[in-house]
């Protein structure tokens, strides 16, 4: 198979901006100058990247307390995320919701959410919507593994396949929970064996390969958008970073995790791919490193500039502001 | 009498019980393995096994519902809900379940279930991680409701919570696990239901619980240098409610003022102050006067969220001019 170039230097450019982003947010976090939790998508890249790629910009999705890395993937701007971050009032929500609940609707990212499993039934709601509006976009629910142990998944399967709806579940089978592993929590050693239970079609594939994520999301979003109803994607990845920035990761041998970096990021992973097949040179990707690099660099010293929100602000968005719009 | 921490505090309670009846098991997620996001279970499954301090799946409706399932059957389970928002997943176990089951099936069974919720603002840890809900289940006939302020009560109240045969909801504020003070020795127990006099005064009666009873105490020290004497009551139980405390008091102080991190509207301050209008209201000098957030969610930035919160000052400014 071969690849677009255009597609090929997006994909690694989206990637880099997720894993610099990343890396920016935990070195400030560290510091000192983030408030609240910061929960890192880096390793997991290619899943948000390989998937997003293939949605339109009136497709929607929902995300997880890990969250960052979706919005990225979906378009959103790195200053509007590093503001929110830092609770100022340029912030995707003004400052009133910060990493765990970043939301861009312009672009159909209808918000990370701190509830485990809170997404999924926000994405049926969102598939559902299409058909009162007779409109054909698509949702694409994100959860983890853990995730996948609340009531609310098995409701939403089926409600989504019940009604046929136009939903991509997409499992980020990161192996860990928190700080509990995989197996302890599961019995089955695939979420996606899950979705027979609803009658809805799955598929496993390797989440640190952006390309094999990409292919095989092509085919299962032109699926679901030919009417045949929701489908179960599962990405097997891994948690590079602690549940949190600052874990002290007691609960895994860092053996483990270094091991799971060095052979198995997907940045790297892609990069020797396409060297070794002449699809890119290395200098086109030391550019794109470089350029995303300094774009994000340029994000945090605006947001550390940007004014928090105003007193005043604390009442305003409770309730819609405006009346209802008459769509007759 | 030793100086430890809450968290430390909770885990001899624990342990102790544990310890004494060994129909007591605890589960939630990241308890075992981890000890606790707050390290409030470190060291149990060495002391008492995998089987009686368990990790679970994320799976709070299952966790909870079992636990019902599990008391009915005669143990005595703990169930740490991780943060507090979270039982609002577990809602139908709570709400219709674990607290209806006794009288709905006219007490041939009890209901020996303990709710640990660590609730409460920390730093920026924004709207859904953040909240007091203690007020929900003041409403609720059935449930029992602690919330402890200081490492002493947190012990002889879980204490309490454990050996007690009905549903309890044990709210213990996240920012007060590190705080240390001390805890009797010995097997002290804190019966549910009774609130304590913190420091006697005849000007004004200041009733709280959890974390802002430490700003009322703080407060309660600078209004002694205005001259202004105040009484304050650490609730310690909301549902069964010492109204007898209460009542005592603002008999003698004639001023009340009730203080609480959540929010104003429709919280444990409303209901106090209805209680006290309804009987005492020709003992009173000035208007009951509340203290609690504003009608909003807990907001990220911490711009925003240090207005949601009641600080010793605004206690002090409050208590001053009722006293005028
Ligand atoms: C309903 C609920 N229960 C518990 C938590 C606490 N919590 C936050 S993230 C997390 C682990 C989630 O694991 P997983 O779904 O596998 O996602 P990952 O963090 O691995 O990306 C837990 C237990 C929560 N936020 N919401």
């Amino acid at each position: 198979m071969s690849y677009d170039t255009e597609l090929l230097l997006r994909l690694y450019r989206q990637m880099a901006k997720i894993r610099i982003f990343e890396e920016k947010a935990q070195e400030l976090f560290l510091a000192g100058e983030l408030p609240g939790f910061v929960h890192l998508y880096v390793g997991e890249e290619a899943i948000a990247v390989g998937i997003c790629e293939n949605l339109c910009q009136n497709d929607f999705i929902t995300s997880t307390h890990r969250g960052h890395g979706h919005c990225i993937a979906k378009g959103a701007d790195a200053y509007r995320m590093m503001a929110e971050l830092y609770g100022k009032r340029d912030g995707y929500c003004k400052g009133k919701g910060g990493s765990m609940h970043i939301a861009d609707f312009s672009i159909g990212m209808l918000g990370a959410n701190g509830v485990v499993g809170g997404g999924y039934n926000l994405a049926v709601g969102a598939a559902l919507a299409g058909k009162i509006l007779q409109q054909d976009h698509i949702a694409v629910c994100f959860f983890g593994d853990g995730a996948s142990n609340r009531g609310t998944f098995h409701e939403a399967m089926n409600m989504a396949a019940a009604w046929n709806l136009p939903v991509l579940f997409v499992c980020e089978n990161n192996q860990y929970a928190s700080t509990t592993p995989y197996r302890m929590t599961t019995a089955v050693q695939d979420i996606a064996v899950r979705a027979q239970g609803y009658g809805m079609p799955a598929r496993i594939v390797d989440g640190n390969d952006v390309l094999e994520v990409y292919d095989t999301a092509r085919d299962l979003v032109e699926w679901i958008r030919a009417g045949n109803g929701p489908m179960l994607l599962e990405c097997k990845t891994y948690r590079v970073k602690g549940h949190y920035v600052g874990d002290p990761e007691l609960y895994r041998p860092k053996a483990e995790v270094d091991h799971q970096f060095a052979s198995n990021d997907p940045l790297k992973r892609f990069a020797q791919a396409v060297i070794s097949r002449e699809w890119l040179t290395e200098r086109q990707l030391t550019n794109i490193m470089a350029e995303t690099a300094e774009l994000i660099d340029q994000a945090v010293s605006m947001a550390r500039k940007a004014d928090y929100p105003a007193a005043c602000e604390l009442f305003t968005d409770l309730y819609a502001e405006r009346e209802v719009q008459d769509h007759a | 009498m030793r100086d430890i921490s809450f968290s430390e505090a909770t885990l001899e309670a624990m342990s102790e019980e544990m310890e004494r009846d060994s129909r007591v098991f605890v589960m939630g997620e990241d308890i075992a393995r981890q000890g606790g996001i707050f390290g409030q279970f470190r060291g149990l499954p060495q002391k008492f096994g995998f089987d009686r301090v368990i990790d679970t799946p994320i799976s709070e409706t299952a966790i909870v519902g079992a636990g019902v399932g599990a008391a009915l059957a005669g143990v005595r389970p703990v169930v740490d809900m991780h943060f507090a928002d979270f039982i609002t997943v577990a809602m139908d176990e709570v709400v219709n379940q674990m607290a209806k089951i006794q009288y709905m099936f006219g007490g041939q069974c009890s209901m020996p279930l303990v709710l640990r919720a660590p609730d409460g603002i920390i730093r920026s840890a924004a709207a859904q991680h953040s909240q007091s809900l203690e007020a929900w289940f003041m409403h609720i006939p059935g449930l029992k409701v602690v919330v402890p302020s200081n490492p002493a009560d947190a012990k002889g109240l879980l204490k309490a919570a454990i050996r007690c045969n009905d549903p309890v909801l044990y709210f213990e504020h996240k920012a007060l696990f590190a705080t240390k003070g001390p805890v009797p020795d010995g097997d002290v127990v804190v019966p549910i239901g009774q609130a304590k006099i913190v420091c006697p005064g005849s000007d004004v009666t200041i009733v709280s619980y959890s974390l802002m009873m430490n700003k009322v105490l703080q407060a309660v020290e600078k209004l002694a240098d205005l001259g202004i004497m105040a009484e304050a009551i650490d609730l310690r139980t909301i549902s069964p409610i010492d109204k007898a405390a209460i009542f005592t008091s603002v008999a003698k102080t004639k001023r009340l003022i009730i203080v609480h991190e959540a929010i104003k509207v429709g919280g444990v301050g409303a209901e106090i102050a209805a209680m006290v209008a309804e009987e005492m209201l020709d003992y009173l000098d000035a208007p009951i006067v509340r203290l609690g957030a504003p009608f909003v969610p807990v907001p990220f930035s911490p711009a925003l969220e240090k207005l949601v919160k009641i600080e010793t000052v605004d206690i002090v400014k409050a208590v001053q001019q009722i006293c005028r």
